[in-house]
């Protein structure tokens, strides 16, 4: 269900209410946004560029900035491809497939929604950390996986694990089996019927699922601090930089950093209300 | 059409994809190597010392201070939001301004912002030397408007699309017996959306419980005043408190379960963002 307001209502019924309360709830509503989204972002747009584009220039291309900023689009590299390809799967899987075990699978599915990124980090460490329970196996075979890449791209994958499946499954539910009973019928193998029917289907809804995907692996924050043990120019990533920053008393490069990831997350609002009108479109 | 929601019987000729056994069993591979087994870690470790080591971490007073606090703070701002993301699922859906479709697309932006920003944003207008003069930094109020900010989106997305399937006619024939428009609201409009609205709040409540980003540069964690649950945890993993940390994140982690347990045996998940 699209949550694009949509149409006007009929004036009819907009005209009932008298015009004193519409307002005054306009008001409020338009208000509370202000101050609490709009107000903010548009002070941190200006205490950035105030004294122009030259501070920002020098603070966003500090070695360590760059060096953070890679980082973060390596881990959306990796993680994002993860899940999109088993978002897929376990959105077909869920939807489409009677089993024991799949409303487990449906929690389990949804439960990076619901926790605490501490938890997610703290999680890992008690896994793959030097005292975890893989801890010793680990390093007698001298792989490290806390405090590097590995560690991180766990713990990415773990809190946006969701997005692709719970964009996708509503997406199959409305198309029904019938046309892929059909294709199947007509003698096209399970990957024949996929390809060509199944998947052209869902296509802006993963693709939406993707946007929502890449928005969190990039912003992601708690998980990644604790997994990643926060080392200046090695495991340091964009978050995590705008936190080093902030803490070293630099404004300059704490809001720079900041802008930069604020400039990545309006793309992605960008882009969400793109493809929110193509699959209305589509559909 | 099948009546939504009821298990439909696996359909006989339907495509293997993913129901070959191998596919199942690598979606299950993958989200137990991401999810269950790092979880059941976390379960394992917590009582290792027994459940009454368990017990003693989790009344140990900074850590009782800290999860009261959690609970206290998301309580008054999933309030606090789901009176403000009804007005404002109301004035999407029912009002007509310039910049609508732009307000929409605004609702969002906290999902979108990585929460480390949203800290840095609060504290750039609401900080010290803030251009209106209010600093909220290391105070608890600054907590409530990290909260407030980061679960704006879930009443707000959960009311709207309830709210454009509302039929009308019932608040017409309403008005034309007489009611006044808070009288329609009250009676017609609010029980049609409560589901939604709780729906929306119980979500707020499950991402408030757990943030940790947006809290962190802007509340200044002093354990007893503004040191939030997440927080707690955070800082015992620095300090190598493994049993500490673990035994507070059972709590948080509970707590997120049993939210998305009960929002899914209620069948009302409405996770899926902004559609």
């Amino acid at each position: 269900m699209p949550a694009d307001a949509g149409p006007a209502p009929p004036a009819s019924t907009a005209d009932r209410s008298p015009r004193a309360a519409r307002l005054g709830v306009r008001i409020i509503g338009l208000g509370y946004l202000a101050l609490l989204l709009l107000a903010p972002l548009a002070m941190i747009f200006y205490r950035t560029f105030e004294h122009g584009l030259g501070p920002v220039w020098t603070a966003v291309t500090q070695p360590n900035a760059i060096h953070a900023f890679w980082l973060s689009i390596e881990l959306v590299a990796i993680t994002v491809p993860l899940n999109t390809v088993f978002g897929v799967a376990i959105a077909i899987t869920l939807e489409r497939h009677r089993f024991r075990g799949r409303a487990a699978l449906g929690l389990l599915l949804d439960l990076p929604f619901a926790i605490s990124p501490v938890v997610v980090g703290l999680a890992l460490l008690l896994v793959y950390g030097t005292n975890g329970w893989f801890g010793t196996w680990l390093t007698d075979h001298g792989i490290t996986v806390i405090f590097s890449i590995p560690g991180m791209v766990l713990a990415t994958a773990f809190v946006s694990l969701p997005f692709v499946a719970r964009e996708t499954i509503p997406v199959l539910r409305e198309l029904g089996t019938s046309p892929e009973q059909a294709a199947s019928t007509l003698g096209a193998t399970g990957w024949q019927t996929f390809w060509r029917i199944t998947l052209p289907a869902i296509r802006w809804a993963v693709v939406y699922g993707v946007v929502l995907t890449t928005a969190r692996a990039l912003g992601e924050f708690g998980a990644v601090s604790i997994v990643s043990g926060r080392i200046e120019g090695v495991t340091q990533t964009l978050p995590l930089y705008v936190q080093d920053r902030f803490e070293n008393f630099d404004t300059t490069g704490t809001y720079a950093a900041a802008v930069v990831l604020a400039l990545l997350a309006l793309a992605t609002l960008v882009l969400m209300n793109v493809l929110t009108r193509r699959t209305r479109r589509a559909g | 059409m099948t009546p939504r929601r009821r298990p439909r019987p696996s359909i006989p000729g339907a495509p293997r994809i993913g129901a070959a056994g191998i596919g199942r069993g690598l979606i299950t591979l993958y989200l137990s190597i991401i999810v269950l087994l790092p979880l059941a870690a976390v379960v394992a470790r917590s009582t290792d010392g027994g459940l009454g080591a368990f017990w003693n971490e989790v009344s140990a007073p900074e850590a009782v201070a800290a999860i009261r606090l959690t609970v206290v703070l998301s309580v008054i701002v999933v309030a606090i939001n789901a009176f403000f993301g009804t007005v404002v699922a109301w004035i999407l859906v029912r009002d007509e301004f310039p910049g609508r479709r732009f307000v929409n697309a605004v609702i969002d932006l906290p999902f979108a912002l990585p929460t480390i920003v949203a800290g840095v944003v609060l504290l750039a207008l609401y900080g010290k030397g803030g251009p209106v003069g209010i600093d909220v930094s290391f105070t608890r109020a600054s907590i409530v408007l990290a909260l407030l900010f980061v679960t704006l989106p879930f009443v707000v997305r959960s009311v709207q699309p309830v709210l454009i399937e509302l039929d009308q006619s019932m608040e017409e024939a309403a008005a034309s017996l007489g009611a006044g428009p808070f009288t329609v609201f009250r009676r017609i409009v609010l029980p049609n959306l409560a589901p939604a609205i709780i729906s929306g709040a119980a979500l707020a409540f499950a991402r408030a419980i757990g943030e940790f980003g947006s809290v962190v540069l802007i509340s200044g964690n002093t354990p007893f005043k503004t040191e939030v649950g997440p927080v707690y945890v955070f800082s015992q993993i620095e300090n190598d408190n493994v049993p500490a940390a673990a035994a507070v994140s059972i709590v948080l982690l509970a707590a997120a379960l049993v939210v998305v347990g009960l929002l899914n045996l209620l069948g009302r998940r409405r996770f899926s963002y902004a559609r």
